[in-house]
C-alpha cells in the first residue's frame, strides 16, 4: 500500500510499504478514507519529537472503513463494513485510567511505556504515527491502517454524514473542545485563545457553545485571523499589538477569564532575536519548549482565572512564570485529549449542526500529495488551514 | 560508603595519591625523579584525575570494575615509567627506580583484589510494583500459572511445572547463553501471596516473593515482586550487562508492565515498531512504525 513516511526532518515521502496485518487479537484493519495532516504533525517535520525512525508511517487523523477484526473483538460490538472514525490515542479500555475515561493516560497500550516513563514519570498512552516514544505505532495517513483495541477506541457511524464532517472527531475537534471544557465557562466570561489553527478554532467554536460571553483570537497569520473573524470573533495580531495590554483594554483591565494555549512548544515570539535565541536553547538541549504563548497566557490571565493548555509539548521549558500563576491562584489544566470520551456527544452536535466541522478545510488533495500538503501547511501558504488527504 | 576492607584501602589511598597530584604535580614529579618539565606535570595532572575518579568509585560504589580500572592504571603508570627509565637524565635515577618497584608493589594488590571480588557471586536486590483493575484472588490466579510466565517475562523462555510446588525454569543469560534451574515454592497463600527459591542453585541462586495487597480502589490489586538472585561475575558482571542494555531493574519492571498488560486486556501488546511484544527494549533502535513484510512477520512470530 502507500503511505506516507517520515524520512528526516523536514522530509516525508509516500512510499510503497506492506500492507497491516493482525498483531492483536482485538486489532481490525481499516480501509481508509480520509486522513488528515494535524498542527502536531509539523513538530515530527520539524524534528522537534525525539524517537522518530526512518520509515515510519505519519498520521493520527484518519477514518474508514473495518475490512477485518481480530478474533477477539465481539461482532455486535465491530464487524467488517462498519464505517468508522478512529481516535487518535490508543487506549485499552481495561486500564484503571481507561475505566475513568482519561483514554490519553492509558496504562496499556504503549508497548515503549518504559522509554516514556523516563521523560514524564509515568506511561502515557501509545499515539498512531507519533515516534516510538509514543508506542511506535504505524500512522494513518496511508491506504490501510491497524486499529489496536478496536472494540474500545473506534466510533461507528451509520449516518449519512459525509466525512468531512466526521473526521475531525478523531483529534481537532474534541481536543478544542477539552480545552474549552477545562476552562469551567460561565456566561459572563471572557475567552482568549492563543492559536488560530484547526484546534484553536475548534476550542472558540467549543467556547462558543459552552455560553462564553465573549471570544478572542490571538495569531499573527492573516488568514486564520480572518478565519476566526467571519466565525465571529474577535481577532488579536500578536505582531502588531502588545497582546497582555490589548487583552486589559478588551476586558476592562481585568484580563480574559480564561485562557486556552492551542499553540504548543513552537510558540513564536515574534521577535527575531529571541526566536534565535530560543532555537538556540534547543539545539543545545537547554530546553524543548519555545513556551511564548503560555507564558503571555499566564502573564495575561484574570487573577483567580483557568489557563488550560491542549497545544502540546514534550519536554523541559525555561523561565516558567511560577510567580504569576501563584500569586495570582491561576488553575493550570492540560491534556493530551481523551479523544473516546467526547465522540458521541460531539458527534451529536454535528447531527444537530451546533457546530461546523467543515469551515476549517482548506484544502483536499490525495494521498500521495501528502508532501505539498504539509508543506503548505507548515509555511501557512495559499491560506492554508488544515489538509484532509484522501487516499 | 563501600564495606570492603581492601578496596576501601585502595580507594583512599588513591584518593591521597591524586589530591597530592592535582595540587602538586611539579613536586610530585619531582619526587619520583622523572624532572618537572612540562609535559611530566601534564602527565602528572592526568594520572591524578584518574585516581580521584578510581577513588570516588571505589568509596562511593563499592563496584570491582573500578578495582579493574585501578589495574589498567598501573600498567599505563608502569609503561611510563620503564620510558622514563630509559630516558632518563640520571638525575634522580634512584628515586624512579623505588618508585618503579613501589608501582609494581601496588599492581600486585590492585590485581589480587580485582580478580578476588570478581569472582565473588553477589546478590542483586531487586523490587517493582505495579497496580492492576482485577479482583486479588483473579490476578494471584494469573501469576500462579507459573508455565504461563514466560508469555511476559522477557528472559524466561519456558517454566514447566515438575510437581504440586516445583518448576523446571529456562532463561536466557547475556551474551546469548541458556541458564536452567528448578525451582520451589516456599509458601502459597492464595490471593496473598506466593514465595519461591530456587534449588540446587546452579548458576542463577533466586529467591523472591511476590505480594498481592488491595488497592484502595475496590476490587483492584497492588502487586509486589521482591527478588534476589546472584548474578555470575557478581557485581562486574551486572555492570558490563547494563552497558550491553540488560538492567536488571528494568527488565523486572518491563516484566510486571506486560504482566499488567496480559491481567488487562489478556495479552502482550504490540506495535509495528515493537512487534515482538516482550522484545521491545532490546529491539530499539526499532522496526519503523510501518507494517511488517511477510518475512518480518515470520521472524517475529517464530
Amino acid at each position: 500500500m502507500k503511505a506516507n513516511c517520515w524520512i528526516k526532518p523536514n522530509t516525508v515521502r509516500v512510499e510503497d510499504v506492506p500492507d497491516p496485518v493482525i498483531l492483536n487479537s482485538r486489532d481490525a484493519i481499516v480501509k481508509i478514507t480520509s486522513a488528515a495532516i494535524c498542527g502536531s504533525d509539523l513538530h515530527l517535520l520539524d524534528g522537534y519529537i525525539p524517537t522518530m525512525q526512518q520509515g515510519d508511517v505519519l498520521g493520527h487523523e484518519f477514518m474508514g472503513e473495518v475490512i477485518e477484526v481480530g478474533h477477539g473483538i465481539d461482532p455486535g460490538t465491530l464487524r467488517a463494513g462498519d464505517r468508522v472514525v478512529v481516535p487518535f490515542p490508543i487506549a485499552c479500555g481495561a486500564c484503571e485510567a481507561c475505566r475513568a475515561e482519561l483514554y490519553s493516560l492509558c496504562e496499556n497500550a504503549n508497548p515503549n511505556a518504559g522509554i516514556a516513563e523516563k521523560v514524564f514519570g509515568h506511561p502515557i498512552a501509545g499515539i498512531y504515527g507519533y515516534s516510538h516514544l509514543m508506542g511506535g505505532y504505524a500512522g494513518g495517513q496511508a491506504q490501510y491502517a491497524r486499529v489496536p483495541f478496536a472494540d474500545v477506541g473506534p466510533l461507528k457511524v451509520d449516518s449519512d454524514l459525509t466525512d468531512e464532517q466526521l473526521l475531525f472527531l478523531s483529534d481537532t475537534l474534541p481536543t478544542g473542545y477539552m480545552g474549552a471544557e477545562m476552562c469551567e465557562i460561565t456566561p459572563t466570561d471572557v475567552v482568549a485563545v492563543w492559536g488560530a489553527g484547526p484546534v484553536g478554532q475548534f476550542a472558540m467554536d467549543s467556547a462558543r457553545m459552552l455560553g462564553a460571553k465573549k471570544i478572542i483570537a490571538i495569531d499573527k497569520v492573516p488568514h486564520r485571523l480572518e478565519m476566526a473573524g467571519r466565525a465571529g470573533y474577535m481577532s488579536l495580531d500578536f505582531t502588531r499589538v502588545d497582546v497582555q495590554s490589548a487583552l486589559s483594554d478588551i476586558t476592562g483591565g481585568r484580563g480574559p477569564d480564561k485562557c486556552i494555549d492551542a499553540v504548543g512548544m513552537e510558540a513564536d515570539h515574534g521577535a527575531p532575536h529571541i526566536q534565535l535565541y530560543d532555537r538556540t536553547k534547543q539545539a543545545v538541549h537547554a530546553d524543548t519548549e519555545h513556551p511564548h504563548a503560555l507564558r503571555q497566557a499566564i502573564m495575561s490571565c484574570r487573577s483567580g482565572g483557568i489557563v488550560s493548555v491542549i497545544g502540546s509539548y514534550g519536554g523541559l521549558m525555561d523561565k516558567f512564570p511560577t510567580g504569576a500563576w501563584m500569586n495570582k491562584g491561576l488553575t493550570l489544566r492540560a491534556g493530551q485529549c481523551h479523544v473516546q470520551r467526547y465522540m458521541k456527544p460531539l458527534l451529536n452536535r454535528v447531527k444537530k449542526g451546533e457546530i461546523d466541522p467543515t469551515r476549517i478545510i482548506t484544502h483536499t488533495m490525495p494521498l500521495d500529495e501528502a508532501p505539498r500538503g504539509y508543506d503548505l501547511f507548515k509555511h501557512k501558504k495559499d491560506n492554508c488551514e488544515k489538509v484532509v488527504l484522501k487516499p | 560508603m563501600t564495606e570492603d576492607k581492601v578496596m576501601r584501602m585502595l580507594g583512599w589511598f588513591s584518593a591521597g595519591l591524586g589530591v597530592s597530584q592535582v595540587s602538586m604535580p611539579g613536586g610530585f614529579a619531582r619526587a619520583t625523579g622523572v624532572g618537572d618539565g612540562p609535559r611530566q606535570r601534564a602527565a602528572t595532572v592526568f594520572v591524578g584525575m584518574r585516581e580521584l575518579a578510581a577513588a570516588a568509585g571505589l568509596l562511593l560504589q563499592g563496584n570491582p570494575v573500578w578495582l579493574w580500572g585501578r589495574v589498567a592504571g598501573d600498567f599505563m603508570d608502569l609503561s611510563m615509567m620503564s620510558r622514563a627509565l630509559k630516558n632518563h637524565d640520571r638525575e634522580g635515577t634512584i628515586r624512579t627506580m623505588a618508585t618503579t618497584a613501589a608501582l609494581v608493589g601496588i599492581t600486585g594488590l590492585d590485581l589480587y583484589a580485582a580478580i578476588s571480588r570478581t569472582g565473588r557471586k553477589s546478590m542483586i536486590d531487586l523490587s517493582a510494583t505495579t497496580t492492576i483493575a482485577r479482583p486479588r484472588q483473579e490476578v494471584y490466579d494469573q501469576w500462579r500459572h507459573l508455565d504461563r510466565l514466560p508469555a511476559f517475562m522477557r528472559h524466561v523462555d519456558s517454566v514447566s511445572m515438575t510437581g504440586q510446588r516445583t518448576s523446571h525454569w529456562r532463561a536466557s543469560a547475556p551474551f546469548g547463553r541458556t541458564v536452567e534451574w528448578d525451582a520451589e515454592i516456599t509458601e502459597d497463600v492464595p490471593g496473598e501471596r506466593i514465595m519461591w527459591r530456587s534449588i540446587d542453585g546452579g548458576l542463577v541462586r533466586n529467591e523472591g516473593e511476590v505480594r498481592f495487597v488491595p488497592a484502595p480502589t475496590e476490587k483492584y490489586t497492588e502487586v509486589h515482586v521482591r527478588m534476589r538472585y546472584s548474578l555470575p561475575a557478581g557485581k562486574v558482571g551486572e555492570s558490563v550487562a547494563r552497558y550491553f542494555g540488560e538492567d536488571p531493574h528494568q527488565a523486572l519492571g518491563d516484566d510486571l508492565r506486560r504482566f499488567k498488560q496480559v491481567a488487562e486486556t489478556g495479552e502482550v501488546v504490540r506495535s509495528e515498531g515493537a512487534p515482538g511484544g516482550k522484545s521491545a527494549r532490546r529491539e530499539f533502535p526499532q522496526h519503523p512504525a510501518r507494517p511488517l513484510s511477510r518475512q518480518e512477520l515470520a521472524e517475529v512470530r517464530a
